[in-house]
């Protein structure tokens, strides 16, 4: 019997090996850190213009050492994050390959790409300040944050959440890292609780006149507008794009790559060119509120509504860079505890 | 014993998969040898203490709440008159179907400020702002404990009414005939018998505890997990993080080491126990003080929750939810289904070997099988990265060198992974039961087929197979869904185009939007309600 237990475990196991193997077929594979329902309208759209299948699996933890991984065996050709940050963690661990066409780089303007054309970014959004409408309009900058005047009324999620870590980051970049440190901890002392939650959760805690300021990505806003339970908590507050009369808003992109050992590189280089499109760019920043990074290709109404603003132009690189120095920071000020 | 030393292939196969399933620890520890000394002083002159402490905390104060739910509930379930007993007997236990992490969801966003919860009471009072009143804060460590507790309590409770109901009524007659009053002879007898199986289910309420990583971030409780994600996640720093799962272990391993100490020679098993229950009479005052109190625990781990859900479900519900709650939760059976069937058939194999093998040494498959229960499904999907991704490298490499097309990740990159993560984590949990089952059936039943000269395997299937038949089904089912519950595992290992309930639920949670989950949520806690009706079946017709 024991002989007929491991022979039926093990013909168990290898059809269930068998069975999820997919033969590779005018298909593109694609890891994503973005969420299915902003992508999927995309690919099922790319799909139907070119026949080829995208299959995605979406994780937002341990997609580089997934990848790493593989290595050379890996099936992913296309990766899509939400951070620079990760981007740059996939470049320096040497997992993507320089895929350039005529298509992207007149596409994407080069402060939006990688200089070695490893990465490009797809998207722009905003690291903004929501203010309770209670309180007026007011222009803010992130400094400001660390007034005494706003204290008890700051609501964040995580200093460990990448947005975050990533605003450091170009704190660190203007300031240098004494002067963030001190900014940090007075910060600190200003929230209302423990940062905890989401993005949206801070914006529900000025609804509920917990606190009076939150930080959140810009496409939020439109998000929370357009969801029937959380579209009160959004008329409760400001946008505001801080630093406007300065070096400008914190910027942070959603991006692609192509990973190094893409199995379908011509399906993949053909999913780029598409995603850079027109239609796509106008797509992808309709579904998710954000800003096409092509030039020529407006946002959704209703983020264009928000106004201009004026966008701090540092490198993405040098954001990225400081990423490290930004998390040191983050733990001596003990923003989280 | 009648498996004889000959009989290698059992021995074999024990030791395979008790290898097997420690390998991934195996390539953690090793991995953790070159993790570079700054960041860990960094992280130790920063944050490190507090998380720690923030660790043990947390383990002692879920330990002790866990005492305080089980034990008073399985005393006054096994051995009062308390009324509606017969059916409180099996709702104390259902908290176990629910994920932690959904419950820690709910209850913050229940009791949190923003929460509906003072919002009414905002409404009601025409409160302002948080300085007009006092409410306690959901998201505090002791917030965290309390949910942790009321879900995890029903194990305490299963483990020590089942070891007071077991108990020789005789030892307690004597004790009340030697001059013990009703209570002195709770404590003094009832309640140190049943140390062992309290001491079992605290081990597995604290390393649940130590393990968890998604429910703490609800409540915004920083513990050694966070640090694992922190290090891993932020400073990229793999051989880090896995120096401090590796020190999370060693916590874990220390509750299992004194779990053992404290149940060391303390076997007190009569050969034919006097199991007649002498219930105590409760007055008017402790009726209404025991109802209450159970009620309570059924009310908070269980029917609240659920009516929430069912709220939500209610409300946002529709077809296009349904249709996608077919696909989700076909992909969530089938891995829940691989999984416990072959956690149930490995700790079949090993117990029995433990059971019946004279070797030396016998103890041990089963022991080392049990350890990755401790391991945070995050870390344990990195493990499995780490193990089958260069098994997988080398069959490639075979097969380019023979000729053939590369197979792809046929290990690392399929359900094969996600499957071997989930018998990995959950075989302590099959191991355990099975023991416990295998346990009831005399050892002279072991001996009889031999002398009888009946062979090893036909002995087995005619006599053990059959006695053990419902300890199977439960160990089957209970890992069944604790791989339906089961999250990071997933969420990290899966294959293109996968999703399951849990992911879904964990996506739509990430965004506030649970509501649109609230269907498959109320799935997977039905599913969770299968063992525990079919557990309270067998116990009420044995």
């Amino acid at each position: 019997m024991l002989n007929k237990i491991w022979f039926i475990s093990f013909v168990f196991i290898t059809l269930l090996t068998a069975s999820t193997h997919v033969a590779a077929n005018a298909e593109v594979n694609v890891y994503s850190y973005r969420q299915p329902f902003l992508v999927k309208p995309l690919f099922d759209e790319f799909t139907k213009e070119t026949g080829i299948k995208v299959n995605v699996v979406f994780a937002k933890k341990g997609m580089a050492e997934r990848l790493a991984r593989e290595g050379e065996y890996s099936p992913a050709d296309i990766l899509l994050t939400t951070d620079i940050s990760r981007l740059i963690e996939l470049h320096d661990k040497g997992l993507l390959q320089a895929a350039t066409s005529a298509e992207m780089t007149s596409a994407i303007p080069a402060q939006y790409r990688a200089s070695d054309d490893t990465w490009y970014a797809l998207t722009t959004r905003v690291r903004n300040i929501y203010s309770a409408k209670r309180l007026g309009k007011i222009d803010f900058n992130y400094e400001d944050l660390a007034d005494k005047k706003w204290q008890g009324k700051i609501c964040t999620r995580s200093g460990k959440h990448p947005y975050n870590v990533a605003l450091v980051a170009s704190m660190i970049a203007e300031h240098g890292e004494a002067d963030t440190l001190t900014w940090l901890e007075k910060v600190k002392a200003n929230l209302a609780r423990k940062p905890q939650g989401s993005d949206r959760a801070q914006v529900q805690a000025i609804h509920q006149n917990l606190c009076d300021l939150s930080l959140g990505n810009s496409y939020y806003f439109g998000n929370m507008l357009k969801d029937e339970k959380q579209k009160v908590w959004a008329d409760a507050v400001y946008i505001n794009f801080p630093n406007q009369n300065n070096r400008g808003a914190h910027v942070n992109i959603s991006g692609m790559a192509m990973a190094k050992y893409a199995p379908n590189q011509s399906n993949a280089l053909a999913l780029m060119n598409f995603l850079v499109s027109e239609p796509a760019q106008k797509m992808y920043a309709e579904t998710n509120m954000e800003y096409p990074v092509r030039p020529g290709v407006e946002p959704s109404k209703l983020v264009k509504s928000w106004g201009q603003f004026k966008a701090d132009n540092l490198s993405l690189e040098t954001i990225a860079q400081q990423r490290k120095a930004a998390l040191i920071l983050l733990d001596k000020a003990q923003f989280d505890l | 014993m009648i498996i004889g030393n000959k009989n290698t292939s059992w021995k074999f196969f024990s030791w395979f998969f008790a290898f097997a399933l420690m390998l991934p620890v195996v390539v953690m520890l090793l991995g953790s040898l070159n993790a570079a000394s700054d960041l860990f002083s960094h992280l130790w002159a920063t944050v490190l203490p507090e998380y720690i402490s923030n660790t043990l905390v947390l383990g002692v104060l879920v330990a002790l709440l866990s005492l305080c739910f089980g034990v008073p509930a399985a005393a006054i379930i096994s051995q009062t008159n308390i009324v509606m007993g017969k059916q409180l007997r099996w709702l104390l236990m259902l908290p176990l179907a629910m994920p932690a992490y959904l419950v820690a969801y709910l209850y913050t966003d229940l009791f949190d400020y923003a929460g509906p919860v003072q919002r009414s009471l905002r409404t009601w009072f025409d409160w302002q702002s948080p300085n007009d009143y006092y409410f306690f804060d959901i998201r505090t460590m002791g917030g965290a404990a309390i949910v942790i507790a009321l879900v995890l309590f029903p194990y305490v409770y299963m483990l020590t009414r089942t070891a007071f109901e077991q108990q020789d009524r005789n030892l307690l007659r004597a004790s009340r005939l030697l001059g013990c009053s009703e209570r002195q002879s709770f404590y003094q007898i009832a309640l140190p018998l049943a140390r062992p199986a309290i001491a079992v289910s605290l081990a597995l309420v604290i390393m649940e505890t130590l393990a968890d990583f998604a429910t703490v971030q609800y409540f915004a409780v920083n513990t050694l997990t966070t640090a694992i994600y922190d290090t891993w996640l932020g400073y990229s720093d793999f051989a880090a993080a896995n120096a401090l799962a590796s020190v999370l272990m060693l916590f874990i391993l220390f509750v299992v080491v004194a779990e053992q100490r404290a149940r060391a020679g303390q076997r007190h098993q009569s050969s034919r126990p006097n199991t007649q229950q002498q219930r105590k009479k409760l007055s008017f005052t402790q009726q209404v003080i025991a109802s209450l109190f159970c009620w309570f625990l059924v009310f908070a781990g269980f029917l609240l929750p659920v009516v929430l859900l069912l709220v939500m479900a209610f409300d946002y519900a529709d077809q296009q939810q349904f249709l996608a709650l077919i696909e989700t939760g076909k992909n969530s059976i089938e891995i829940a289904t691989y999984s416990a069937t072959i956690a149930t058939l490995i700790a079949l194999i090993l117990t029995l070997f433990q059971r019946l093998h004279q070797s030396r040494g016998r103890m041990l498959p089963l022991q080392i099988s049990g350890f990755g229960y401790a391991i945070p499904g995050t870390v344990l999907a990195m493990a499995m990265l780490a193990t089958f991704g260069p098994i997988d490298h080398g069959i490639n490499d075979l097969a380019k060198i023979l000729g053939f097309t590369a197979p792809g990740l046929i290990l690392s990159g399929t359900v094969f992974a996600i499957v071997f993560a989930f018998v990995v984590r959950f075989s302590a949990i099959a191991n355990g039961t099975l023991s416990a089952g295998l346990g009831q059936i005399p050892r002279s039943l072991d001996l009889a087929p031999a002398s009888l000269g009946v062979k090893t395997l036909p002995a087995l299937l005619r006599v053990h197979l059959p006695l053990l038949k419902s300890s199977i089904l439960v160990a089957w089912l209970l890992v069944f869904v604790e791989a339906m519950k089961e999250l990071p595992a997933v969420l990290l290992l899966r294959p293109f185009n996968f999703e399951t309930l849990s992911t879904q639920i964990y996506q739509l949670i990430s965004d506030e939007r649970l509501e649109q989950g609230a269907l498959g949520a109320i799935l997977i806690v039905l599913f969770g309600l299968l063992p525990i009706i079919l557990l309270n079946r067998q116990k009420d017709n044995p």
